[in-house]
């Protein structure tokens, strides 16, 4: 019973179990159907390239993961989240498509602009994104997902009329490297890897995530000792545009378009269930990165799962949802409170028995 | 009769509605050669946004009390979905199917309001859940776009024209035209109407009003304000599936991808109708005015014929950003001023 | 059982963890009286209200009340109130956005024939209430267009209105001004003469000899004793809730207070003020001098300090550190002038309670190093465990969450934080509240020293006799004025004296 705590208390606990639970059904579906047991795990090379479910999950979980990057931070600095960061990927993915291909143009070979001026387009656009989402949220003291709801349904409106209404398809070798591949591996999964890098050496040589747990615990004590607790809430909005902008990159590129009305859709729910997953309260307060990576790359597992059972795209979101108020309610208190009760309840009864 | 002092709310009602009388008159001025100017344009609103309306009038309920309804486009696509596949794919009577996507709204409800209540759960997450699981549900029922045209009765429903005794004129080809509405316009005013009654004449009402405005006093006063919230989710789950059956009146299909961003709309409706994001403050006339302004703008861009429809969504997202930041500024004074 | 009393309180006793809050407490209501019940911060005031209206549970004990049989448990505020006991307290309860009449009907509106809300009706009744209790307001309006001090009064008025036997005013008066004070004072002696029994807590003495009868006073979760008004003089009545016998007052005698010279002028603030919670002010603080901020609470003594710290606004007045004009808008910059504050609501401003002492401490020092340069890991446990020692801090390690320590060793954490970053004036607001008296003593020490090392402080504290230890000047604070300076004679007489203020001021 004691040892169960400690293992359930661990920090990691849940992604993990998570991840290993979808494991296990993978295997059981590949038995069942007559495959290779370990199917799930092969990794092979052709073509000169990386393949197999797992590489396909890393693969295809990049822009989760680099959007629950974003999203841990603002959970936790703002005990709210983000919305937005899907429609903000789209909005990025247009922006960049429409540089490239040139406005009005709805199919480029070449490019109109320098790639790097495309890159860059779409990683500002999210940072202003996230600027004015931070703005509202820090300096206004708008409820975080009230603000962030205005850019969950306008920047696929304004990404339309970037693309003036068109899907525009930059069908460029140099445009594509950022979904295809890097040698043997595919590019999503360095960037992804990159993005981790960074924020992760961020976190470790400087005070930011001191400073971020510390105003989303105790905003006013943060104050108080010396925090300028708007301006860090500010950067977190900041970060998780620059994080939907890159994701964006990476979307679009997959597909070499920008498809206004599809990139990015239902990933707020992905990155907020990933950010749940890895055992961060949406309460705010501590964060564990470690876990919504790991949360994020489970929920790319639950969703390739789901369409290897003859689950289509439109339909997943159902049991994610599922899976989210799951979550939520074992992390709520009154929740807790309840099978607290319970336990006292029962040991009380054990214990009459007893005597 | 005492005068009644302005204070920042009613501010934000009169703002509202003097802005949609600018806009309108505006657009009579401009696009008069159009037809703009007719009532049935002004109808047209009504009738297209009758379903907006309804969900209006639901998402005003839970606002007051402090939280929100995001679920409720996608709740209404999968409504207009059970009704389109359920007559034309199962054969099922209009009428029972009606009854069924009343019943489950109330069930969402009910789950929604359970969570928000009673497990104290952030409502933003739990009816952002209820959008995605509402949003893939529709696309459990049935993945196509399904049409209505073999009930007859509900075609014959959706068809009905009710003619308004004045206003009628003749166009340039000489053929009388008399204005008219449809049944949803009568289903949604009906609904404004009890709404409204309800928020002001019954202990409920008033409980939601009461649980916004300071939810710890409300407690102390008595009041049961797990059960209030709960209630409230029950309720615009409920209007909003009454909202889906004009919707679907209206669009007569069903498709995954209906009333993609609705839930935006009502809020926008909502927050520009003075109804403020902290709750306890609010009520459906200013709803109503703004889903006339949120009309009024589609409408124009509709009109003009040149600009992308986007330009209407993009519009109704500024104008709510700007009456939240307006919302904050009036916060911020009411604040000094204590 | 007397005929006149509506609520008797026999032995309560409750414990919080490791404090007995309640010990014992005896406590009488008669109809028709108001009763000051008094204490300094912790004698167990709210907390024997809090028992009485059942938010807390008391572990013995019984509470009687008139008219019902046997011993009476309340489990919630609401239950109280179905038995006639109504509480008011210093926050009005009440919704801001809800009409006058709604306020005093929520929840048992009169209804139609229809079922439906009888406003007619409903704001018909509560304007004769308001006229009774000689309020002549439009009840039509909203609470929030009225003055605190009138949503204090249609509070009682719908306590009052829903036949209550006993009102107990928690506070009531902390945000009124005198001219609401005194309309608030009407209403009671009216309430009074129609035989209701209203037990008051303020920390306002003048306010007590105004309106109250009799005097219940707490020390420490114990009973003091009970008196009638003209039994218990002022200065007695300050001695009573200080547990000090006057005659013995005057033992203490503090040592001569150093001379200080203008040149070692630290901080110099002139006219400084925050709307609502501080008049204008001038305060002086030399280098090395530990100045004691006294009053009541309300008075407006951590206010003082945490305009010059900058936590709230200064809005008048300027603020001089070391000779040169400051201009403080957030705490960071009070922090690189040298400064640092260690606030008395320790849960709401001071710990962060999911991080480790660790964290806690090195907090302010990393925010005055700036985000990136992070203090390395190395230095951080060196710093950690040096305060952890040198306050002698209870904790399993240095990695422990800060919120699994008791009180006392959160504020010594909270202390070391503000050490940690070498301050030259140390702003120290009730630091010894709630810690056992081996601690206070040992932070006693600790601010001498500190002082010795040419520091400057500012000490607030509800216990005048660890103030006359440590401080060599204090100032007087009443209703948010600085109202006067003792730089000689430090004693318990005079300080008490000047807290409580003469009769010709008044």
């Amino acid at each position: 019973m004691n040892k169960l705590k400690k293992i359930t208390g661990k920090p990691l606990f849940l992604p993990i179990f998570c991840m290993l639970l979808v494991m296990a059904v993978n295997i059981v579906y590949d038995v069942s159907s007559g495959n290779f047991a370990f199917n799930f795990f092969t990794i092979s090379v052709r073509n000169g390239v990386l393949y197999g479910r797992l590489i396909d999950i890393l693969n295809r979980g990049s822009e989760v993961t680099i959007l629950a990057i974003g999203m841990t931070l603002v959970v936790s600095a703002s005990a709210g989240t983000d919305i937005s960061v899907g429609s903000v990927m789209s909005l990025a993915a247009s922006f960049c498509c429409m540089l490239l291909a040139g406005y009005g143009v709805s199919a480029a070979n070449d490019l109109a602009v320098p790639l790097i001026v495309g890159v860059l387009g779409a990683i500002l656009m999210g940072c202003i994104c996230g600027a004015f989402n931070g703005f509202l949220v820090a300096y206004l003291n708008v409820q975080p997902m009230v603000a962030t709801l205005i850019l969950f349904s306008a920047a696929r409106a304004i990404g339309l009329l970037l693309c003036n209404n068109l899907i525009v398809y930059v069908r460029n070798e140099s445009f594509q490297f950022f979904g295809g591949y890097l040698g043997f591996l595919p590019t999503p999964i360095v960037i992804a890897a990159v993005c981790i890098a960074i924020v992760g050496i961020l976190l470790k040589k400087t005070a930011l995530g001191l400073y971020i747990q510390s105003v989303g615990i105790n905003k006013r004590a943060s104050r108080i000792a010396g925090l300028n607790s708007a301006r860090i809430i500010f950067l977190c909005y900041l970060v998780c545009g620059l994080a939907a902008g890159i994701a964006g990159l990476v979307a679009s590129s997959r597909i070499s378009s920008a498809d206004s009305n599809n990139i990015g859709l239902n990933y707020e729910l992905d990155a907020i269930l990933a950010v749940a997953l890895g055992g961060n309260s949406l309460g705010g307060g501590k964060f564990n990165l470690a876990g919504s990576i790991i949360g994020a790359y489970t929920i790319q597992a639950i969703s390739i799962t789901l369409y290897a059972l003859g689950v289509s795209t439109e339909q997943a979101p159902v049991y994610k949802a599922i899976i989210v108020i799951l979550i939520v309610t074992i992390q709520a208190p009154p929740f807790k409170a309840w099978i607290k009760r319970m336990n006292a309840k029962r040991a009380l009864e054990k214990g009459g028995a007893a005597a | 009769m005492k005068t009644r002092k302005i204070n920042s709310n009613t501010m934000l009602l009169l703002i509202t509605i003097a802005l949609f009388f600018v806009m309108y008159i505006a657009g009579c001025a401009i696009y008069a050669s159009k037809g703009f100017a007719h009532l049935q344009t002004f109808l047209n609103i009504l009738i297209n946004n009758a379903g907006l309306l309804c969900v209006a009038c639901g998402m005003t309920c839970v606002m007051l009390t402090g939280g929100i309804d995001i679920s409720v486009g996608a709740l209404i696509a999968m409504d207009c979905m059970l009704l389109a596949v359920g007559m034309e794919r199962w054969g099922m009577n209009s009428m029972v199917l009606c009854v069924l996507v009343l019943a489950v709204g109330v069930v969402f409800g009910l789950v929604q309001g359970f969570c928000v209540g009673y497990l104290e759960i952030q409502p933003f997450i739990v009816t952002m859940a209820g959008m995605f699981f509402a949003r893939g549900m529709t696309a459990v029922i049935c993945t196509d776009q399904v049409s209505i045209s073999a009930n007859e009765f509900f075609v014959k429903l959706a068809n009905m024209k009710i003619e308004i005794p004045f206003g009628a004129y003749t166009n340039s080809k000489g053929v009388l035209q008399v204005p008219f509405i449809r049944i949803t316009v009568v289903i949604a005013l009906v609904v404004l109407i009890a709404v409204f009654l309800m928020l002001r004449f019954t202990k409920f009402g008033r409980s939601l009003y009461a649980v916004g405005g300071n939810e710890q006093s409300a407690t102390m006063m008595g009041l049961d304000v797990k059960k209030t919230k709960l209630k409230a989710y029950v309720l615009s789950s409920f209007l909003c599936s009454i909202g889906g059956i004009c919707f679907c009146l209206n669009t007569m299909s069903g498709s995954v991808r209906q009333a993609l961003g609705l839930e935006m709309d009502a809020i926008a409706s909502a927050v520009i109708g003075g109804t403020l994001l902290t709750g306890g403050v609010g009520n459906v006339i200013g709803s109503f005015f703004g889903v006339l302004i949120n009309g009024t703008i589609s409408t124009l861009v509709k009109t003009h014929g040149k600009l992308l429809s986007s330009w209407s969504n993009i519009a109704v997202a500024a104008l709510l950003c700007f009456f939240i930041v307006l919302q904050s500024i009036f916060a911020k004074l009411k604040d000094n001023k204590k | 059982m007397d005929q006149n009393v509506v609520l008797t309180m026999r032995g309560i006793t409750m414990t919080f963890p490791g404090v007995k809050a309640l010990d014992h407490v005896d406590f009488t209501l008669r109809s028709g009286e108001i009763h000051a019940l008094m204490g300094e911060n912790g004698a167990g005031k709210s907390t024997l209200i809090k028992c009485l209206t059942g938010i807390n549970a008391f572990e013995a004990g019984e509470i009687h009340v008139a008219g019902i049989q046997g011993p009476v448990v309340n489990h919630s505020t609401l239950d109280a109130q179905k038995k006639g006991i109504s509480t008011v307290y210093q926050e009005v309860n009440l919704c801001p956005n809800l009409s006058v009449a709604e306020n005093l009907f929520i929840g048992r509106e009169p209804k139609t024939r229809l079922g439906t809300i009888d406003w007619k009706e409903m704001n018909r009744r509560s304007q004769k209430i308001m006229t009774d209790l000689d309020m002549n307001i439009d009840v039509t309006q909203n609470l929030e267009e009225y003055s605190l001090a009138l949503q204090q009064m249609i509070a009682i008025a719908r306590a009052v209105d829903m036949d209550c036997k006993v009102l107990i005013l928690d506070e009531p008066t902390s945000s009124l001004d005198d001219n609401e004070v005194a309309k608030l004072f009407r209403l009671m002696k009216q309430l009074k003469e129609k035989g209701v029994g209203i037990v008051f807590v303020t920390h306002f003495l003048e306010q007590v000899y105004a309106v109250c009868d009799r005097i219940t006073v707490l020390r420490n979760g114990q009973l003091v004793g009970e008196y009638p008004i003209a039994e218990l003089p002022r200065v007695k009545l300050v001695a009573a809730m200080m547990g000090k016998d006057f005659d013995d007052l005057a033992a203490i005698k503090s040592e001569e207070a150093p001379a200080f010279s203008d040149e070692d002028l630290l901080i110099d603030a002139q006219g400084m003020s925050h709307k609502g919670t501080i008049k204008p002010f001038n305060l002086q603080i030399h280098k090395g001098e530990v100045v004691g901020l006294t009053g009541l609470l309300g008075s407006g003594r951590s206010e003082l300090a945490r305009v010059i710290y900058g936590a709230d606004r200064n809005q008048t007045g300027t603020l001089k550190v070391k000779g040169q004009e400051v201009k403080i808008n957030a705490p960071i910059d009070a922090m690189n002038l040298g400064m640092g504050l260690l606030p008395d609501d320790r849960k709401a401003e001071g710990i962060i309670g999911d991080l480790s002492v660790r964290e806690n401490i090195i907090l302010a020092l990393q925010a005055k190093r700036g985000m990136f340069r992070l203090l390395p890991m190395k230095e951080q446990v060196e710093i950690a465990d040096k305060y952890i020692e040198m306050l002698q801090i209870k904790t399993a390690s240095r990695e422990t969450l800060i919120r699994q320590l008791s009180g006392g060793n959160q504020q010594k954490v909270i202390l070391g934080r503000w050490l940690a970053t070498d301050p030259d004036f140390l702003i120290l607001d009730e630091p010894t509240r709630g810690i056992d008296i081996g601690t206070k003593t040992e932070i006693q020490k600790l601010v001498l020293k500190l002082a010795g090392e040419g520091k400057s402080l500012i000490f607030i504290s509800s216990e005048i006799e660890e103030m006359l230890r440590t401080c060599s000047k204090m100032a007087v604070l009443r209703d948010g004025v600085k109202v006067g300076e003792i730089t000689e004679e430090l004693s318990q007489e005079t300080v008490m004296k000047a807290i409580a203020g003469g009769g010709s001021d008044e």
